[in-house]
């Protein structure tokens, strides 16, 4: 898919001074979610009362046409729940911004679906975490697994082609990778796998979720032998330590570079996987995203080249690039030291030799049934919200 | 699978395809096939855009005086964007324009 021209650098090395506009922008509408999974990202469930609205979302969407953003990878929480979901839907396609979005299926009825596979140039994306309802609905919930089975049998009735079955790899699914598989062709629809990352509640399970080591090579040499036809997001560059035979993909940490995320309330984070303060760019209400795009400190800071610490002096550097950078922040590990999930077994150490008592919280957490945190003032307590009581209050 | 690409015949970046610039060259869209392609080169991305302005492949690539090294990089490159439908063959209706 590359044109190349002889004397240039790779695009890898190119890409690492990132680009004009991201070519993958992951755009969070809302953290309301019907669901509750357990290992969720953003840590979702309760809208925020301070997301953006249908206007502002419509300006951001300027903005990224004249960006020439050709693409938005849309998420939430759970998207659709947004009365105006459609609306902004189909605001997007015209103007020149294609929309792929990120579904558990609650929405996706007949008549919807007829209307999504009418409408050129949008994606759906179905999350589907085992290929058994048993499996699934442990991480997802109960009913999760029929949801969106239903959704996906809607979406293939109604002649929708190449739609996505999104799996995050955990160690109770790995095993299930052919049965994904089958589900997929059978609904004629493609197949997208992506790591787990100890980011929002997944840093709550991610110690028994995980892949083992023997399921990392086990997924490793799946991804060798059925790679071309699966969509992984780019997230598994960490396993190319353990062949010589490269994964395709850019094999290349985008964050801030080439990809980043906005979320429901317009904060932008270097990517969907690290919504902490430390992370964070800015946000696009002051003065859009394309200023926070070009000119923030964070994003020039990593637009310039990274060390590899302690991962200098190992000889699988080339191939792993020292991993996810969301990985290790959240599991406590050094930015500039080993992947948690090392395939040469690094981080395991680095695990065993941290403080595990202070690991990073992430500066947003809307998960049902919890208080938000008050930062630094226990006295001082966050007023009760109307959406507390209702994760849906106004959206449906 | 590439087409061959006949010097002959003249082409032109399809329609359906926007460039985005960017410091290496540019990013390609088609908004058709929904595929991205890379232009990894500035002065290749004034070719594809120039392209459609001349009457064959053949008197595109000499008329930007490239040296013989260069025009076989970027036959290479035009091949791979024609493989994906991003450059494509002129149409005889819209040949005179």
């Amino acid at each position: 898919m590359t044109a190349t021209v002889e004397h240039t650098p790779s695009l890898v090395e190119q890409f690492k001074y990132g680009l004009d506009a991201p070519i993958c922008l992951t755009w969070e509408w809302t953290y309301a979610c019907n669901l509750a999974c357990e290992h969720c990202l953003s840590s979702s469930g309760r809208r925020d009362p301070d997301e953006l609205s249908t206007e502002e979302i419509k300006r951001v969407i300027d903005e990224l046409e004249r960006m020439q953003v050709f693409y938005v990878n849309v998420g939430g929480g759970e998207p659709t729940v947004r009365s105006d979901f459609w609306e902004l839907l189909d605001y997007a396609v015209a103007h020149h911004v294609g929309i792929k979005f990120s579904t558990n299926g609650v929405k996706i009825t007949p008549d919807r679906a007829k209307r999504l596979a009418a409408t050129d140039y949008v994606d759906v994306q179905i999350s589907l975490d085992g290929a058994t309802r048993e499996v699934n609905d442990a991480v997802r919930g109960p009913g999760s697994f029929d949801m969106a089975m239903r959704a996906l049998r809607n979406l293939a009735d109604a002649g929708m082609r190449d739609f996505k079955i999104s799996v995050v790899m955990t160690r109770q699914n790995v095993d299930q990778l052919d049965e994904f598989q089958r589900i997929a062709d059978g609904f004629g629809a493609q197949l997208r796998i992506t790591r787990l990352r100890p980011s929002g509640r997944g840093a709550d399970v991610w110690d028994e979720l995980h892949p083992t080591g023997e399921q990392q090579r086990q997924l490793y040499e799946w991804l060798l032998a059925n790679g071309d036809r699966v969509l992984t997001g780019d997230s598994f560059f960490h396993l190319n330590a353990l062949g010589s035979e490269t994964l395709p993909g850019l094999n290349l940490c985008g964050a801030g570079r080439v990809v980043c995320l906005i979320d429901p309330v317009g904060d932008v984070y270097a990517c969907p996987f690290a919504i902490h303060d430390v992370f964070k760019a800015g946000n696009v209400r002051p003065a859009g995203f394309q200023t926070v795009w070009r000119d923030s400190e964070l994003f020039k800071d990593l637009r310039r080249p990274q060390t590899g610490g302690a991962c200098d002096s190992c000889a699988a550097y080339d191939s792993c690039q020292g991993g996810c950078m969301a990985a290790k922040f959240f599991t406590g590990l050094p930015l500039d030291g080993p992947d948690p999930e090392c395939v040469k077994g690094h981080g395991e150490h680095a695990l065993s030799t941290r403080d595990s008592s202070a690991l990073p919280k992430p500066s947003q957490d809307h998960s049902r049934g919890t208080k938000r945190v008050s930062l630094g003032m226990p006295s001082v307590r966050m007023p009760d919200r109307a959406c507390d009581t209702s994760p849906l209050a106004g959206l449906t | 699978m590439a087409p061959d690409l006949d010097l002959d015949k003249p082409y032109r970046l399809n329609p359906s395809v926007a460039l985005r610039p960017e410091p290496f060259g540019a990013l390609a869209y088609h908004f058709g096939n929904r595929k991205l392609s890379f232009l990894k080169a500035p002065e290749l991305v004034t070719f594809v855009r120039t392209l459609g302005e001349h009457a064959s492949l053949g008197e595109a690539l000499d008329a930007g005086g490239l040296t013989d090294r260069t025009k076989q990089s970027y036959l290479r490159a035009l091949a791979s964007l024609a493989a994906t439908d991003m450059i494509v063959e002129k149409e005889r209706d819209d040949r005179d324009r």
